[in-house]
């Protein structure tokens, strides 16, 4: 049967067909989709964990009881998860074990762009990468025949392009789970001391050896003999762009990036005159191919950053630097994302944004706050960062930071990396604050559960951590929870938590304006009265999506050069502009 | 030409609009006529009130889901002003169909930034074919306004060579049985339009 799939269904599909029943991931663009996917078929066991180095030690814990085990992240969640992951290629797997890495080229939802091949080269893990949905199917299945024949974990690499594409897939019989689990003791290779580690870090090396020689005959490095005059050795979806663009040249499509086959590339180089390494990001393979002593032209015609496309490749190999135009010479006014109407956030950042404080901020929705006009916080680095960055912030500053340094962090994000940092905070008596931004869900990346929302993945009720009750556990005295909705409350409970002395938290509760379960009774929309509005524009610096400016409205007797106007279609009736107006124009 | 044998539709428009939706159905009656086809989207941070955009290539063979820069045969836009962000990736000999319902950016709806005047005339003078329509004003006399993005997927239809009764079955599979009706009516007053 053929069916439209996208590359993460098909990843999900090509697991259950290959016997596969076991998953653990944390959400992020561009795998949520996975999981999400993978939980719908029978029989299977899959979990949102708290982050993705819980998710890989779940998935290696599985293995090792002999299953047939699946971890799934994007390509920073592998930094998470790298502690585990580069000493289970010491130990191997027992059972199997892959793990997914969806890249994310152009950083299309990503606060970088590092190219995840690197870590298989990195921790000696073999790397296959599919160019698509088909492939991505079949790969994930060729996956765990590589971990179960070689004991190792697998790295199977997607990227944006093909996590998100749709094409035909073709579908196969699902696989029969056979029940392989058990108990198998072998202490001297799952207890890594050093001296168990030496050992089995020369396992590794040896078992380098074999996948390179596994890899000179693997089905999908497939050399296709055309036009001799040019080769390309590629990978990915890079494949399908150089073939649309340029269909009769030779074609090496590596379909294992890692360990590379180099008898099989030495070949391919015999037979054609020149070589073009064509790989988005990193020169990975334009570097190990170089080493072979083998000349090919890479970076220095192709760029370095960003996804590619078929005109880019184009452009590159034709030397054209005439890029097609538009006809339409204005400024098109840009649509940068936003904060929904009625989203909790708004309320927590335009009085922050107002208190002065330095705000370090965390991965999630309420990171789109730091641009005009709220500019409300004022760094972002990775998940759980803002709580350590805030600690050592204060510290450093002493009393010139002394009530002026936040951090703030999503619920999800919290229990993912910002209970330890939090923890420290408490231990090193830290000087800032912190506020947990609950909303009851991982909003971002489309509603996913976590330890805080009662459900999980599957949809099963389940224990419900209480922040409060934690956030006291860890050593924190000054706790306040407040609703980020009511303006007064929250700009005096910021005010007051930063005057205490040590460490202290908000908890913001208020569900996410566009989570189903929590079922969000909207309230009426609300209107501007024009004959109360002066015009001063307050309310349009909640940049809320409904709020609009009618210029020329004027009024007798008023400086008033024009009103605010809220389209009722889009208002949910939070009240934010209400409280925010001074002339009481807006009800 | 390079790519005479594939066809490359662009959607464009804002988050909401239903533009993925309408591209997954595209999607279903190509394979359902019997061709390959790839499409590519972008999720995430665009669905909150930013650009959404969708490339859908079809023909005997497709590689890449994304169309070259200046190769796009068909612009769908959504929404009026939509239309001109993307004109560099159109063919010269390009069709364009064009929603005429407006949506303003921020810094439009904040008095900063003018929203763009005369857009059909200028799409005119430089595309031979232009066909524009308010696709809410017919997706509420086929019953629901919601129904906009069914109503340009019936404009598109009228550039492929799909059977009526492959689009009418897709059309059945993508919606519950109760918007069957209004979505099918929605077609017709985009193949219509």
């Amino acid at each position: 049967m053929k069916v439209l799939m996208s590359g993460n269904e098909a990843i999900a599909r090509g697991a259950y067909e290959a016997g596969v029943r076991f998953a653990a991931a944390y959400p992020g663009t561009p795998s949520t989709e996975i999981l999400e996917e993978f939980c719908k078929y029978d029989g299977v066991y899959a979990e949102w964990s708290p982050n993705e180095k819980v998710a890989v030690e779940v998935a290696i814990g599985a293995a090792l009881a002999g299953e047939k085990a699946l971890a799934v992240m994007k390509h920073v969640g592998v930094n998470v998860a790298a502690d585990p992951i580069f000493t289970v290629s010491y130990t191997g797997t027992n059972g199997s074990l892959v793990i997914v890495s969806a890249d994310d080229p152009s950083l299309h939802s990503s606060q970088n762009e590092q190219d995840n091949r690197n870590y298989a080269r990195f921790a000696k893990i073999p790397m296959l990468e599919p160019a698509d949905a088909q492939e991505a199917k079949e790969y994930i299945k060729l996956a765990f025949e590589i971990s179960e024949k070689f004991d190792t974990p697998v790295f199977l690499r997607s990227t944006t392009r093909v996590s998100h594409s749709k094409a035909v897939v073709t579908l196969s019989e699902p696989r029969k789970h056979e029940d392989k689990t058990g108990f198998t003791y072998n202490a001297d290779k799952y207890v890594m001391v050093p001296i168990n580690a030496r050992t089995q870090r020369v396992e590794v090396e040896k078992r380098q050896q074999a996948l390179k020689h596994f890899a000179e005959t693997f089905g999908e490095n497939k050399m296709e003999i055309n036009n001799l005059d040019v080769g390309i050795i590629t990978a990915g979806m890079p494949y399908n762009y150089a073939k649309e663009v340029f269909p009769d040249y030779s074609y090496l499509k590596l379909g294992m990036v890692y360990p590379l086959p180099e008898k099989l590339i030495r070949d391919f180089a015999s037979k054609v005159k020149k070589i073009y390494v064509i790989e988005e990001l990193d020169p990975f393979l334009e570097e190990q191919i170089k080493a072979m002593g083998i000349k090919v032209i890479g970076k220095e015609i192709f760029p370095y950053t960003n996804e590619f496309d078929p005109g880019i490749i184009k452009n590159a190999i034709e030397k054209n630097t005439q890029m097609p135009v538009s006809p339409y010479k204005e400024t098109l006014s840009p649509r940068p994302p936003n904060l929904c109407p009625g989203c909790p956030h708004r309320g927590l950042f335009y009085a922050l944004g107002k208190s002065k404080a330095y705000v370090h901020g965390d991965i999630g929705c309420y990171t789109l706050s730091y641009m005009k006009p709220l500019e409300g916080l004022h760094s972002c680095i990775c998940m759980g960062a803002s709580i350590g960055m805030a600690h050592g912030m204060s510290k450093a500053l002493k009393e010139k930071g002394k009530g002026k340094v936040v951090g703030v962090i999503g619920d999800s994000t919290f229990l993912h990396s910002g209970i330890t940092p939090l923890l420290n905070m408490a231990y090193n008596n830290s000087d800032a604050l912190i506020i947990i931004l609950d909303n009851s869900t991982t909003a971002m990346t489309g509603m996913q559960e976590h330890p805080g929302t009662g459900y999980t993945l599957m949809g099963k009720e389940a224990k419900k951590v209480n922040l409060k009750v934690l956030v006291s556990a860890l050593g924190i005295e000054n706790i306040k929870v407040i609703d980020p909705l009511d303006l007064k409350a929250t700009r005096s409970a910021i005010k007051g938590e930063l005057a205490k002395d040590g460490p202290s938290v908000i908890i913001a509760e208020r569900p996410c304006a566009l989570f189903k379960r929590a079922n969000i009774k909207a309230k009426p929309a609300l209107i501007v009265n024009p004959d109360k509005c002066e015009g001063c524009k307050a309310c349009l610096g909640l940049n809320c999506p409904p709020i609009s400016w009618k210029k020329g409205i004027i009024k007798e007797g008023s400086k008033r050069k024009g009103i605010s106007y809220i389209d009722e279609t889009l208002c949910n009736g939070c009240g934010l502009c209400e409280q925010v107006c001074k002339f009481g124009a807006i009800s | 030409m390079v790519d005479n044998k594939v066809n490359s539709i662009l959607f464009a428009g804002v988050g909401g609009q239903g533009i993925l939706r309408a591209s997954d159905i595209i999607c279903e009656a190509i394979m359902e006529a019997g061709m390959d086809v790839k499409k590519s989207e972008v999720h995430g941070m665009a669905q909150r009130g930013g650009c959404v955009t969708s490339h859908v290539r079809y023909g005997k063979k497709v590689y890449s889901p994304l169309a070259e820069t200046g190769a796009i045969q068909t612009l769908v836009s959504f929404e009026k002003m939509e239309a001109l962000r993307y004109l560099k990736f159109l063919r010269k000999d390009a069709a364009i169909i064009v929603n005429t319902e407006e949506i303003y950016p921020p810094a439009v709806n904040m008095g900063d930034a003018p929203y763009p005047i005369d857009v059909i005339a200028f799409l005119k003078e430089h595309y031979s074919k232009v066909i524009h329509f308010n696709a809410g004003e017919l997706a509420q006399k086929a019953g629901n306004i919601k129904t906009a993005n069914v109503v340009l997927l019936g404009a598109v239809s009228n550039m492929m060579s799909i059977d009526q009764s492959v689009w009418e079955n897709v059309i059945k599979k993508s919606f519950p049985e109760k918007l069957v009706k209004i979505n099918l009516a929605a077609f017709q007053m985009g193949i219509a339009a």
